[in-house]
């Protein structure tokens, strides 16, 4: 048995199981519902232990290897206990020309990391991220899953670092359509 | 053509708060769904033929004639449900079209995807889309929202008797989803490899149902097809490959962003006129016109071609997703290829062999050139793994991880035997 059993419950809400109940409804076969209720299983526990699957599998009604299968594939869905804060920057293609390298570089310097990337006070966990669709702001890192920072620069990996610290949300940084002047030399 | 410096967007318009479905049924949204669902003359053929007539060629990367691929579906069988899978996996390096179509006009695409779901007489929609989408994702869930609420989507749409569903899926980051069989697998809730075809999707779908796949930008095109008609569509940028287009530059330029202007743009006014030129008066190396497995150019090799299949083609390349990487003098050409390479790896689903362990051993081969350690013959090697990849697997990941190895190596051979060369230098030293 993990030796975190007797810490974590490991049980969804009755408002999860209508969640994930609902998800089952928008396909005609329950088993698509397993990708969803691994988010909510994540969302809730942190990461996706051994006991997160079994609970969604039971919760499905579908086998537990299926799920495993399908936890296991995926880059976002996490098979192991991971620090509160993730910066994933990116390195891929363009951002891989644009700084991408010196930006996650930088993060790591910042935050004093381990070899694996990891913070001293157990934070943060910053990793190399492949293209994340931001190539023209890019830059481009992604905070734990959810909100992208545009246009790193040391200063703005700074930030953002210290914001998390402080228990600060990092804002959604909307980006404007591009200005479309034409410009002749 | 010069006409592009007159054009006027419709894929996304400046117009403040489109996002939201009041603005966007003020601008005219939602009359082409009502058009095709009242209009006795658009039964859901007229509509595959219309929409075939404008030749929308896909905009997710194959370039194929999305009307022609609606027209592939099965007659509707009574009991037997259809559906259709809306592409907004965008994994592809270098593109960076659909999430501005998700935030600044998701009805656009919704109304387009309801128009499909109509033509093909479809029960319901999936938008599947990236995982690490998840702000962009909770934006076209807002939108769908309101256009169920609107009564849109949903049960009798609109009084007429129709009903479609549609929801959104979200990824968990693998490019491999955007393949559309994979994407069909990730959708059914099982571990995302693609599968063989025949059966098409079209005969053997989702959940074993007829199903078509389109691109998010190739759905938001119907709307405008229909409210513009066909020769208009047809007639707007290149002849063979014609419509509004997204591209997405990025890169050593000016300005990279997300440009809207017709198809057959020439190249060099993309990046000197609409993004600006080459950042801090650099010279260009090379492009990359269409996401990062499409065959790279040289400076040269760009001069007089246009963003449309045929004079791609001229250059051994292809439109792909539009999205175009520009690099200047400086780059190490080397480690570009290398960082492409280890992508591929890293997104191999691992279920053929010849990619799973071909896109590896690209990443050994170009990282032991990259650092120092390569040999001439290790080039030719490369391109044998190609031989041994590109057309050899279920999907066409390893031809996408294969494409940009043989053709930046055909095309930059100097820059690869020059880094070897310097290897020689320091292993005598």
């Amino acid at each position: 048995m993990p030796c975190n059993m007797e810490s974590m419950n490991y049980t969804f809400t009755e408002a999860e199981k209508a969640e994930i109940q609902r998800h089952i409804e928008k396909y005609p076969d329950r088993r698509s519902a397993v990708m969803p209720a691994l988010w909510i299983a994540q969302e809730k526990f942190g990461w996706l232990s051994n006991d997160a699957i079994r609970l969604v599998a039971e919760t499905i009604d579908i086998p537990y290897a299926h799920v495993y299968g399908v936890a296991s594939f995926y880059t976002m869905y996490f098979k192991e206990e991971v620090p509160p804060h993730l910066l994933e920057v990116c390195t891929c293609f363009t951002c891989g020309e644009i700084g991408g390298e010196e930006m996650l570089a930088y993060a790591r310097e910042y935050l004093e990391a381990d070899e694996k990337g990891r913070s001293k006070d157990g934070l943060f966990w910053t990793r190399s991220a492949e293209c994340l669709g931001a190539c023209d702001t890019g830059p481009v890192c992604q905070i734990t899953n959810r909100r992208y920072v545009h246009r790193l620069t040391k200063e703005k990996v700074r930030e953002v670092i210290e914001a998390l610290r402080a228990g600060k949300e990092i804002p959604y940084e909307p980006i404007p359509l591009n200005d479309q002047s034409i410009l002749d030399d | 053509m010069e006409n592009w410096r007159s054009y006027q967007k419709v894929i996304l318009p400046d117009i403040p708060g489109l996002h939201k479905i009041e603005t966007y049924e003020r601008e005219g949204g939602y009359e082409m769904l009502r058009k095709v669902l009242t209009d006795s003359k658009w039964g859901p053929k007229e509509v595959i033929n219309e929409v075939k007539a404008a030749n929308i060629r896909g905009r997710g990367g194959a370039g194929f004639n999305a009307g022609l691929k609606w027209s592939f579906m099965p007659p509707k069988q009574e009991g037997v449900p259809r559906y259709l899978a809306c592409n907004g996996d965008e994994s592809e390096p270098g593109t960076i079209k659909d999430r501005r179509i998700f935030e600044y006009n998701p009805h656009l695409f919704i109304e387009g995807a309801l128009i499909a779901c109509y033509a093909m007489e479809m029960d319901a929609a999936y938008v599947y889309i990236r995982g690490e989408y998840a702000d962009w994702i909770d934006m076209m869930q807002r939108a769908i929202d309101e256009a169920y609420s609107k009564g849109y989507i949903g049960k009798n749409i609109m009084g007429t008797g129709h009903n479609i569903e549609m929801y959104v899926h979200k990824g968990a980051g693998a490019y491999i989803c955007g393949e559309e069989t994979s994407l069909m697998e990730s959708l059914e809730g099982k571990r995302p490899y693609p599968r063989s075809k025949p059966p098409f999707p079209a005969q053997y779908g989702l959940w074993g149902k007829p199903t078509t796949i389109n691109n998010i930008e190739t759905l938001a095109c119907v709307p405008l097809v229909m409210r513009h008609g066909a020769d208009w569509f047809k007639n707007t940028g290149a002849a063979n490959h014609p419509g509004p287009v997204l591209y997405g530059i990025s890169g050593h330029v000016n300005r990279p962003g997300v440009y809207e202007y017709p198809t057959g743009m020439l190249i060099t006014d993309l990046i000197y006129k609409v993004a600006g030129g080459i950042r801090n008066g650099k010279k260009l190396k090379a492009v990359v016109p269409g996401g990062s497995s499409v065959p790279i150019l040289t400076a040269e090799q760009i001069e007089g071609i246009t963003m449309d299949a045929d004079s791609l083609r001229t250059v051994g390349t292809f439109m792909g997703t539009g999205g175009m990487c520009v690099l200047d003098e400086d780059t190490d050409i080397v480690k570009f290829l290398l960082r492409i390479a280890e992508f591929y790896d890293h997104e191999s689903c691992g279920q053929c062999t010849p990619c799973r362990e071909g896109t590896g051993w690209f990443v050994k081969v170009l990282r032991s050139i990259y650092e120092g350690r390569g040999e001439m013959k290790d080039l030719d090697l490369l391109l044998e793994l190609c031989d041994t990849m590109e057309g050899r697997t279920v999907c066409a990941l390893a031809d996408a991880a294969a494409w940009p190895v043989r053709n930046t190596i055909q095309r930059f051979r100097a820059d690869f035997e020059a880094k070897i060369a310097r290897s020689g230098v320091y292993s005598v030293a």
